[in-house]
């Protein structure tokens, strides 16, 4: 999986986790949350829905790596590649 | 069918199908428990349900979703259910209510108008109470600062806090009134975490209800917990939670059937959950049973209330006396206070009207003198109760005469502890539970959680957070 995927799989949990969102212009390179309203409920969802659709495991201590789309790609593409995705 | 392939274990077994159970399931089953819900009755809903009489459906509970918001808005408790259950706010398809007012004095010589754009409320102050204006903007500063979705909060006097801003006593009767009725299961007073809730919900954000009534949110629940692969059992209730030490390991249900779980949610209430675990668990009984419920009165009137001369209010809150006295009738009914409610006035999409007018109303009850009647003096109570409730509250309306109202309704109804009690076996026809709430869902067994009203966030939107919270909080996160 390459990284713009990656943050694919990820614009597609917000997409779901929080769906009245606009997704149109999300900057990779900024926070999520300084572009979107997601408070720490929809934070643990997305992490939830990567463990449910992609058996990716995020430990609390790992959250930050979460903070923006290019971050994600960093951190979670070699998680996926681990799992032969 | 949800019948066919029971199983007898499950992850997660939640006792009780009402609005938080439901909720509490939507999520469960979507990040992949195993989970079944068991109810008593045949239909979904609990408090918040509705039935079919002659042909028409009425709503039970619900006079109006409150916490309502526009789209946009976010943050609120409306936006996070909606997010954390998946839903397009376009299914609960929500119509605002047209304005609503606190009536006081013997016939509301003292009213304020609200609507869901606050500053209606704020200048309705202003104008009756204008020496309090600057504490009211004090008290709603310290109300939105609040932290009210703390599992920990330390409980504070709501009546002590409101008076510290407010100097007016009749001006502070007339904010608790209507918070107090839509969810306070304490007398007199309430903890100030739920007020804040409450006056958020109110007054903050608003009210709003979809054409259909709360069928339509039953429906999208119901949906989307079937759709994410939840069971459910419908008159099934259980009897029994069996435990060892301090863990449950099963529930039996009515029928004998014993069903192993990890984990049990019951959203039956606190001193009903406690009475599930009596035979098994020594620990002594915490929750006091609610002391407060309500009768209602229901007349379908053959045209729009606002046809008849009744105007556009949707919810009226009235109270005729100097103190407003929140506390359970001493009577089997104490008409002095109570609400209006007419959900034809809400602004329906495309200016579609009910095909009928309805006109409830709700009075503070006692549960013990409905109780104790024979079945033929329970009718007679109905009939004489129903006069006098209608006969209060038309007080706070523009003058109908009887024989104009008579010559327009269609059919009455009536609700009173009693039916409460039968329906949704909360005790005492407590319709808002314990004065004792557990804010962390915590019972005498590790793996037993509450939620909904006994877990303390109110209103139907409080109900399904409740449920969602607790399935967070205990289980998902574990």
């Amino acid at each position: 999986m390459t990284k713009e995927e990656t943050k694919q799989v990820m614009i597609d949990i917000i997409a779901d986790v929080a769906s009245d969102e606009d997704f149109t212009n999300i900057k990779p390179d900024v926070r999520l949350r300084d572009q979107l309203e997601l408070d720490s409920m929809d934070f643990l969802d997305i992490v939830m829905e990567l463990r449910k659709r992609h058996n990716i495991e995020v430990p609390e201590a790992e959250y930050p790596q979460l903070a923006s789309l290019d971050s994600c790609a960093e951190y979670l593409t070699p998680k996926f590649e681990a799992l032969g995705k | 069918m949800d019948y066919l392939n029971t199983s007898s274990h499950y992850d997660v077994v939640i006792i009780g199908a009402g609005m938080s159970g439901v909720a509490a399931g939507i999520r469960l089953a979507h990040f992949g428990q195993k989970v079944c819900i068991f109810e008593r009755h045949n239909a979904v809903g609990g408090l918040n349900s509705f039935y079919s009489q002659s042909g028409r459906k009425f709503d039970v509970g619900l006079h109006a979703l409150t916490n309502f918001v526009r789209p946009g808005v976010k943050g609120t408790p409306l936006t996070k259910l909606l997010r954390q259950l998946r839903i397009q706010r376009d299914e609960f398809q929500l119509a605002e209510q047209k304005r609503s007012r606190v009536a006081f004095g013997p016939s509301g010589e003292v009213s304020l108008n609200f609507t869901n754009d606050f500053e209606v409320f704020e200048s309705e102050i202003a104008r009756a109470f204008p020496a309090q204006i600057d504490g009211f903007g004090k008290l709603v500063e310290a109300i939105r600062t609040y932290d009210d979705v703390s599992l920990g909060a330390q409980p504070v006097s709501a009546r002590a806090v409101v008076k510290s801003f407010i100097g007016d006593a009749q001006l502070e009767d007339m904010l608790f009134c209507p918070v107090m009725y839509y969810g306070s299961a304490q007398e007199r007073d309430m903890e100030f975490g739920q007020f804040v809730i409450m006056f958020k919900a109110l007054f903050l954000e608003g009210f709003a209800r979809p054409f259909d009534g709360v069928r339509v949110i039953l429906r999208v629940l119901a949906d989307k917990y079937r759709a994410a692969g939840g069971e459910r059992r419908m008159k099934c209730g259980v009897r029994k939670i069996i435990s060892t030490q301090e863990r449950a390991t099963a529930v039996e249900l009515d029928t004998g059937e014993v069903i192993t779980a990890n984990h049990i949610l019951s959203s039956v209430g606190g001193p009903e959950t406690e009475q599930l675990l009596e035979s098994t668990v020594t620990t002594a009984h915490t929750s006091p049973v609610g002391a407060l419920s309500f009768v209602e009165t229901i007349t379908i009137l053959n045209q729009q209330p606002r046809e008849l001369g009744w105007g556009d209010d949707t919810i009226v809150f009235f109270n005729d006396s100097e103190r407003f006295d929140y506390t359970a009738a001493q009577d089997q009914v104490d008409p002095r206070s109570g609400v209006i409610c007419f959900p034809n006035n809400f602004a329906y999409a495309d200016g579609q009207e009910l095909p009928e007018g309805v006109f409830r109303c709700t009075c503070l009850a006692n549960y013990g003198e409905w109780k104790r009647l024979e079945e033929r003096d329970y009718q007679a109570a109905k009939a004489c109760w129903f006069g006098i409730m209608q006969a209060s509250a038309r007080r706070f309306l523009p003058t109908v005469s009887n024989e104009t109202l008579a010559q327009n309704t269609l059919a009455t109804d009536m609700f009173t502890p009693r039916t409460v009690e039968k329906f949704t076996r909360h005790f005492g026809g407590a319709i808002y539970g314990s004065p004792l709430k557990h804010r962390q869902g915590r019972t005498a067994l590790e793996n037993v959680y509450l939620c909904g009203t006994d877990q303390g966030f109110l209103g139907i939107i409080g109900a399904m957070l409740s449920g969602i919270s607790m399935a967070n909080y205990h289980i998902l996160r574990g």
